[in-house]
């Protein structure tokens, strides 16, 4: 065993009662983002019915659960897929029954299928996502759906900051987020616009889901603290030109969709350590 | 139960309120431009207007000028993206706004409670549109500033129209200033921005010979028509002189799904609950009433959907749908009529259950300078599921106490129904609870104290 590297170094003088708590960072995960729905559902009007959630995690766990009896691979757990069915929850939006189901299912069918050197290749979520809104009809993203509330925002990067920094990754969040806000801060700057458009933009809790919850899933991205910081800056450059060249909507997860592919080349071009889930506390574990 | 001619008169009733309440309502719109005025005129601003019909990117704006002044304060200043031809640029018709208005409008549903005694149900419905928004005062200032390239001048309808490129927006102040329009204070840090993106500049005013000859004692609305890949309303330069909050209603006419901002929440507007029944008369105060509470509680940062439908049909319907002959010139331009046989009539109503490929979103929204930092940019969703606010009053069965066994339970749950429906009314309205409860004039719903419970 050994001590984490990367420059998460809170991670290892935080106080002694945190070893207390799970190890496994996605336990917190879950635990923030069903606090995430549960309050988007009840304060933000998110459009979503409890039907369709219960009918994700119910295909979510089922997808799971026939890909490890098919491979044998039991003690994975149901962890990953609870924490994809939130994600799906937490974004996709549909007029029907049948989307967010199915979805579930392609969702967690991609991790066993789409693979690279023992990895999978794309975050389940972010490619559901967008399976759903380019081939299904009657789905969508609602990116404004949590408005932009500084308030909010504290939240969002409190709890974020705790499961990433558990599984120690917060140096993707926090580099994503310093570039596509310093993209934006220049764009304000170039344009003349008055500096409440950043802040607008800086309390999106689209944004910062996306930068604490998605970006940062230990397993689709580089292993290398170093790769990962180029990768982070590319999804934000990526983000950036989808916005503000293209004006398409839904740009977070458009350019983490369409970067994802570079991973698996940034993992052979500059290898790091695998990561490993119930690698908590500081220690890496195999 | 009432009699067909009870139902008639009813029915007639609830349609000179409508015309009462359209003709009575003033609104003067400054969406995404600012009124100019050449006086310290105090210019009353209500709910702007504004249709948006896009598909792809083809975009049409039609901005409803319901402006009430001097003619010649009237000025118009909108960011465009190109270089608008003269054939981009049309005079629309008023009533179309006032036709999708009432097509769109939040509505009230009225059913009668069936005699207990027999069941039997009797429903009616009936609609009203209602009038949004609050008065807001405007006051231009005067600044000073200098000069700018026109692109393009042109006399469409009564309208002078100007199309600016400008590369400093000190220079585009400049020229509006010295061209004898007056800039309120901060044009050119609000005009910088879209400086900087390489927009153009449609600045419109009133030819007042040319308006003369139209015979007409009001502005008619500007359309323009022109590819655009953002999907957006440029609200920003209308804040400038305003004081208090602005309201804007977007009717987004779409070929596919339901419209939202993807800067700001889209929410829908509370609706499909049950009301006192004394508000019948007074719906469009309770309307008002509820979106101010509703908009000033999420700090006017939220936009509203009040309506989303396809246009061939509606259920209650607070007007006929319009004809494809209406739609076109709401800016539709994907209809089937565009190639369908010349000689085919243009004013034929839709049929009945014979979809047309065009759904309609109205927006509401309440903001200020501080609640609203980036203009609206928008989607079109791919959701179908429709949506009215609707407001449902059910009237209890007048009759006979003793004439059942029945009838002491029906009046016991339709005293609880009462609660409920001035606790609806309380929530969503903000009113006063006292003068809720003496209005509604019901049998006084006591509820009990603690203690009268233990020892019933």
């Amino acid at each position: 065993m050994m001590a984490a590297a990367g420059p998460s170094r809170w991670v290892q003088s935080r106080p002694r009662w945190l070893d207390r708590l799970p190890r496994d960072a996605r336990a917190f995960q879950i635990l923030f983002l069903a606090a995430l729905l549960t309050t988007g559902v009840l304060l933000r009007d998110f459009s979503v019915r409890p039907l369709q959630i219960a009918l994700t995690f119910a295909a979510g766990i089922a997808t799971q659960a026939f890909w490890l009896n098919r491979l044998g691979l039991q003690r994975k757990g149901f962890l990953s897929a609870i924490v994809t069915c939130c994600g799906l929850s937490l974004l996709l939006r549909s007029d029907m029954l049948w989307a967010h189901p199915l979805v579930a299912t392609l969702a967690m069918s991609s991790k066993f299928v789409l693979r690279i050197r023992g990895k999978h290749v794309y975050n389940p979520a972010n490619l559901g996502v967008i399976a759903a809104i380019t081939m299904l009809p009657g789905t969508w993203v609602s990116p404004g759906q949590w408005g932009s509330d500084l308030a909010l925002a504290v939240w969002f990067i409190a709890l974020g900051s705790i499961v990433t920094g558990r599984a120690r990754r917060l140096d993707i969040s926090w580099v994503f987020l310093a570039a596509y806000l310093g993209i934006v801060a220049l764009r304000v700057l170039l344009l003349g616009q008055p500096w409440a458009v950043w802040w607008h933009q800086l309390g999106s809790g689209a944004l910062l889901l996306f930068a604490f919850f998605m970006i940062s899933d230990p397993m689709t991205i580089p292993n290398r603290p170093g790769a990962r910081i180029v990768y982070a800056i590319a999804v934000a450059l990526g983000a950036a030109a989808w916005q503000y060249v293209l004006f398409k909507p839904n740009a977070l997860i458009w350019a983490l969709f369409l970067l994802t592919p570079v991973v698996p080349l940034l993992d052979r071009v500059w290898p790091g350590e695998r990561f490993a889930w119930r690698a908590g506390s500081g220690h890496s574990a195999g | 139960m009432p009699s067909l001619s009870a139902r008639r008169t009813r029915i007639a009733a609830s349609l000179a309120l409508l015309a009462v309440l359209a003709g009575g309502s003033p609104s003067a719109g400054a969406f995404c431009g600012f009124y100019v005025g050449k006086a310290d005129a105090k210019l009353f601003n209500e709910a702007s207007q504004v249709i948006l019909a896009r598909d792809g990117d083809r975009t049409v704006i039609s901005m409803r000028n319901d402006f009430k002044g001097e003619l010649t304060d009237f000025a118009l200043v909108v960011p465009v993206p190109v270089v608008l031809q003269e054939s981009q640029i049309h005079i629309g018709d008023p009533k179309i706004f006032e036709r999708i208005d009432a097509y769109s409008a939040p509505r009230l549903a009225e059913y009668f409670d069936p005699n207990p005694c027999e069941v039997r149900k009797m429903a009616r419905e009936m609609a009203m549109p209602a009038s949004a928004g609050a008065v807001l005062n405007q006051k231009a200032r005067r600044d000073q500033a200098l000069g700018v390239s026109v692109e393009a001048r042109y006399t469409v309808g009564e309208y002078d129209i100007v199309i600016l490129s400008a590369k400093e927006s000190n220079g585009l102040e400049t020229w509006l200033t010295r061209s004898g329009y007056r800039i309120p204070a901060g044009a050119s840090r609000a005009l910088q921005p879209y400086v900087r993106q390489g927009l153009k500049f449609f600045v419109a005013r009133v030819n007042l010979a040319e308006q003369a000859k139209t015979g007409f004692a009001y502005l008619r609305p500007l359309q323009f028509a022109f590819d655009y890949e953002r999907f957006m309303l440029p609200v920003r330069l209308g804040m400038l002189n305003a004081k208090g909050p602005q309201d804007l209603i977007v009717y987004a006419l779409t070929r596919n799904g339901r419209v939202e901002t993807t800067n700001y929440r889209t929410v829908r507007v509370p609706a499909d609950v049950e009301l006192p029944t004394y508000i019948r008369g007074e719906f469009s105060a309770v309307y008002k009433a509820l979106f101010d509470t509703q908009s000033k509680r999420e700090d006017y940062r939220v936009v509203w959907t009040e309506y989303f439908w396809d246009m061939a049909w509606c259920d209650p319907c607070a007007a006929d749908p319009l004809s494809p002959d209406e739609l076109r010139r709401a800016g539709v331009f994907w209809l089937d009529g565009d190639v369908s046989p010349a000689g085919a009539p243009a004013s034929e109503k839709p049929r009945a259950g014979g979809a047309q490929p065009v759904l309609l979103t109205r927006l509401h929204l309440r903001y200020t300078r501080d609640t609203l930092p980036e203009d609206l940019m928008f989607q079109e969703t791919r959701d179908r599921q429709n949506f009215q606010a609707r407001y449902v009053l059910r009237h209890p069965w007048q009759g006979d106490a003793a004439a059942c066994s029945e009838v002491k339970g029906y009046f016991d749950e339709v005293a609880a129904r009462q609660e409920r429906e001035a606790q609806t009314l309380l929530r969503l309205t903000g009113w006063d609870p006292d003068q809720v409860k003496t209005r509604m004039n019901t049998r006084p719903v006591a509820t009990p104290k603690w203690w009268e419970r233990l020892w019933r």
